[in-house]
């Protein structure tokens, strides 16, 4: 659907015209491959359509033809930021199908490469909503303390983005034996970073204004549009799938669940969003310090089936994704390839909400706006 | 002293005086850019963990020249939807706007490019047509991005020349001239006669003015940081928004003149500051020529300290660029009118006051 301008008489009998801005599929700020059609009067947007589509990989249709173990490595390249997050929930789901037991220590590893993706995602979100808003130190700072834990990542299974490292049933490699050492270093490195971020950028004066009371999102409205993550908890509800429909082993670990709480302007504006994000850094932290901790020993390749060959049936299994809710749904009809494999990918799902939220808004806003939204293009598009 | 040599050697006075405004360009100016976009990447590596260019001689000092002479050879690309008279004349504005200014700067007590009594004026006038480079080179490039950063700039530009031009007529008002070169010579002496401190003298007023130059300071630099689109205030050219604003659609040697304006930009509001409030070429002790009965140390060194004043504040504008977000189009515009405007006519109205008591 394209937009079309019409006429606009003011008062003064002035004939203006209403301008059509083509944002993307290649500009900076974007976040990758999107295309915003906006419609804008002066500088302020009266409509916005994401089109989409530009990284279409035809991900399902692809699962439909590998076998289950197959597929993994394709759901790290959905959201490619957060790839051990998508392995993570891929197999819960297969393995729900299966109905196998999974050895203590592969599901506390798989609970600390969640929870080290989880930092190393929002640090991205966070550093390039710094560099949409024009500050770039931020932005580096972010990656700097990002590069730390893809090498902890490259160290446990020889990749630093796109992992295929959780099995259905374990994971590729056992950890490294100073793994544990070098991941509670990082845990007490990394505590002052937040700190820093904070003094930096969360409470410049300038951030502060760019994003407070900007792209206000009501709980009522993120209720019906389906919104999950850091964005719904902005908006003021207490939700999260670790919590509340517990999968792993998180429930043996304690931490909160932040929630927007509009410090410095309304709840579930940009900077709501922005904040949440920083806060559930420290809560990761929090459950990287117990897991690290507790961790059994064990033997992580125990329970890798021979031959994935689930019994005819379905699943939808769901995880807390650190875009939100990441849910797989998967049928099978008993042979070793899925009859189908259906992503909810919680950057699909936000991203419709950008019209509600950009509306009255000038176009510097929409950068503010979407970067909090916080998508990955590989997983919208999938 | 220049003018007098250069008057014997070319036997002209039009000459002589020609050769004399175009010397701070190919002496300073130009070597100056050169090395600022060097120093923008080096600061702002250094202050993100970074080393910035290593490469290109020693820590990465001969870049800029490398990146110019890569420009060079690059293809002017014009689009065949451009309005090319407009889009080929904007670069040219956009740089001579920038670089007349440099006539007007006092650099030493011995050297001036060109010495003229309306030196203040001269240089706010020359720098305002940058605004109509920037406007035709949005407007030429005929790409929505464009025009929207152009005309950004413009609003800024032109809203923020009001207070700068406000904070500099309470100096023309004290001191009662325009000549950069009469107001540097007044502030001769020492560091306790620099503008900052309240100008020359040492009855009650000096001491009145004190605070009143110290907000009129900062209502410069912060407008002057505008004018220059400097982060908090780099909207028209907000990467993140406008890919690069009102020079998107150039490239080659035309992107490096807006680029070399920039920069050149810089200094010439640096230099204006430190002339109107620092102290202008004079040293802040006293000179090594005095002491060592050497005169022709002198202007040496008050070309020192005058390029050092400049560089330090060009420093400071790399530091905020690289530290602070950047406002959006209608907050920067809240805070020129509604902060910056009012707080420099109050503090006209209060130094008038105190001048005439």
């Amino acid at each position: 659907m394209a937009l079309t301008t019409e006429n606009i008489e003011t008062e003064s009998g002035l004939k203006t015209e209403e301008m059509i801005l083509n944002m993307g599929p290649q500009h900076p700020s974007t976040h990758g491959v999107l295309r915003l059609e906006l419609k804008l009067e002066g500088e302020i947007i009266t409509k916005v359509i994401p089109h989409i589509g530009y990284l279409h990989r035809c991900f399902e249709k692809h699962a439909e033809a590998m076998t289950y173990p197959q597929v993994i490595p394709y759901t790290d390249r959905m959201d490619y930021l957060a790839s051990m997050y998508n392995e993570f929930g891929y197999t819960i789901g297969v393995e729900k199908l299966l109905g196998i037991e999974i050895p203590e220590r592969v599901e506390y590893i798989r609970v600390i490469m969640g929870e080290f993706q989880r930092i190393a995602s929002h640090l991205v979100a966070l550093g390039t909503y710094g560099a949409d808003i024009g500050a770039v130190t931020p932005f580096l700072f972010c990656f700097r303390d990002r590069e730390k834990i893809l090498s902890l990542f490259e160290m446990t299974c020889g990749a630093r983005l796109l992992y295929n490292y959780i099995w259905v049933g374990g994971v590729s490699h056992d950890l490294h034996p100073d793994f544990i050492r070098l991941a509670k270093e990082f845990v007490v490195y990394f505590k002052p970073k937040i700190k820093e971020l904070n003094d930096l950028l969360t409470n410049n004066r300038i951030f502060i204004e760019r994003t407070a009371n900007v792209g206000i999102l009501p709980l009522d409205t993120a209720i019906n549009y389906g919104i999950t993550g850091p964005m719904l908890r902005a908006s003021g509800l207490k939700w999260d799938l670790r919590k509340d429909d517990t999968y792993s082993v998180y429930n043996k670990f304690d931490f909160d669940i932040p929630v927007g709480e509009g410090t410095v302007g309304t709840v579930g504006d940009s900077w709501d969003r922005y904040y949440v994000r920083v806060l559930e850094m420290e809560q990761s932290l929090r459950i990287l310090e117990q897991a690290l901790d507790q961790i059994p020993e064990g033997d992580v390749s125990s329970a890798i089936p021979k031959r994935v060959k689930p019994p005819v049936g379905q699943v939808y299994s769901r995880v807390e994704g650190p875009r939100g809710e990441l849910g797989y749904f998967i049928i099978s009809d008993g042979s070793v390839n899925p009859f189908r494999v259906k992503v909810r990918g919680p950057s699909f799902v936000n991203l419709a909400i950008m019209d509600e939220l950009c509306k009255g808004h000038m176009v510097a806003d929409i950068i503010a706006i979407l970067g909090s939204i916080d998508i990955v293009l590989g997983e919208v598009d999938r | 002293m220049i003018y007098d040599f250069l008057f014997k050697l070319t036997g002209s006075e039009i000459w002589a005086v020609i050769i004399q405004s175009f010397f701070p360009l190919f002496l300073f100016i130009l070597p100056f850019a050169l090395f600022a976009v060097w120093l923008e990447r080096k600061v702002s590596a250094h202050m993100q963990d970074r080393l910035g260019p290593m490469r290109v001689g020693y820590h990465g000092a001969l870049q800029t020249i490398a990146d110019i002479l890569k420009l060079l050879q690059k293809e002017d690309i014009i689009a065949s939807e451009n309005d090319k008279p407009l889009f080929n004349l904007a670069p040219i504005i956009v740089f001579v706007g920038s670089y007349a200014v440099f006539a007007a700067i006092p650099f030493s007590g011995a050297y001036i490019g060109s010495e003229i009594d309306l030196g203040l004026f001269f240089i706010i006038a020359v720098s305002g047509l940058v605004v109509a480079g920037i406007l035709m080179a949005g407007w030429s490039s005929n790409n929505k991005y464009s025009l929207l950063g152009a005309m950004r700039s413009v609003a800024q530009i032109i809203s923020y020349e009001i207070p700068t031009i406000i904070v500099v007529l309470t100096i023309v008002m004290i001191t009662g001239t325009l000549s950069l070169y009469k107001l540097s010579e007044l502030q001769s002496g020492h560091l306790w006669n620099w503008m900052i401190f309240g100008g020359p003298g040492s009855d009650l007023h000096k001491f009145l003015f004190i605070p009143f130059m110290f907000i009129g300071f900062i209502v410069l630099y912060i407008s002057t940081l505008a004018e220059v689109n400097r982060t908090p205030f780099d909207i028209p050219e907000a990467e993140s928004e406008l890919v690069a604003g009102y020079h998107t659609e150039y490239s080659g040697m035309k992107f490096a003149m807006f680029f070399l304006a920039e920069y050149a930009n810089m200094f010439a509001v640096s230099a204006i500051v430190a002339a109107v409030f620092f102290g202008g070429y004079q040293s802040p002790f006293g000179y090594l020529g005095n002491t060592l009965h050497i005169p022709w140390l002198i202007p040496v060194e008050q070309f020192f300290w005058f390029t050092a004043k400049g560089l330090f504040f060009v420093f400071v504008q790399m530091w905020l660029r690289w530290t602070l977000p950047r406002l959006r189009v209608d907050q920067l515009m809240a805070v020129c009118w509604k902060y910056l405007i009012p707080i420099s006519f109050v503090n006209l109205i209060i130094v008038g006051l105190i001048s005439v008591l």
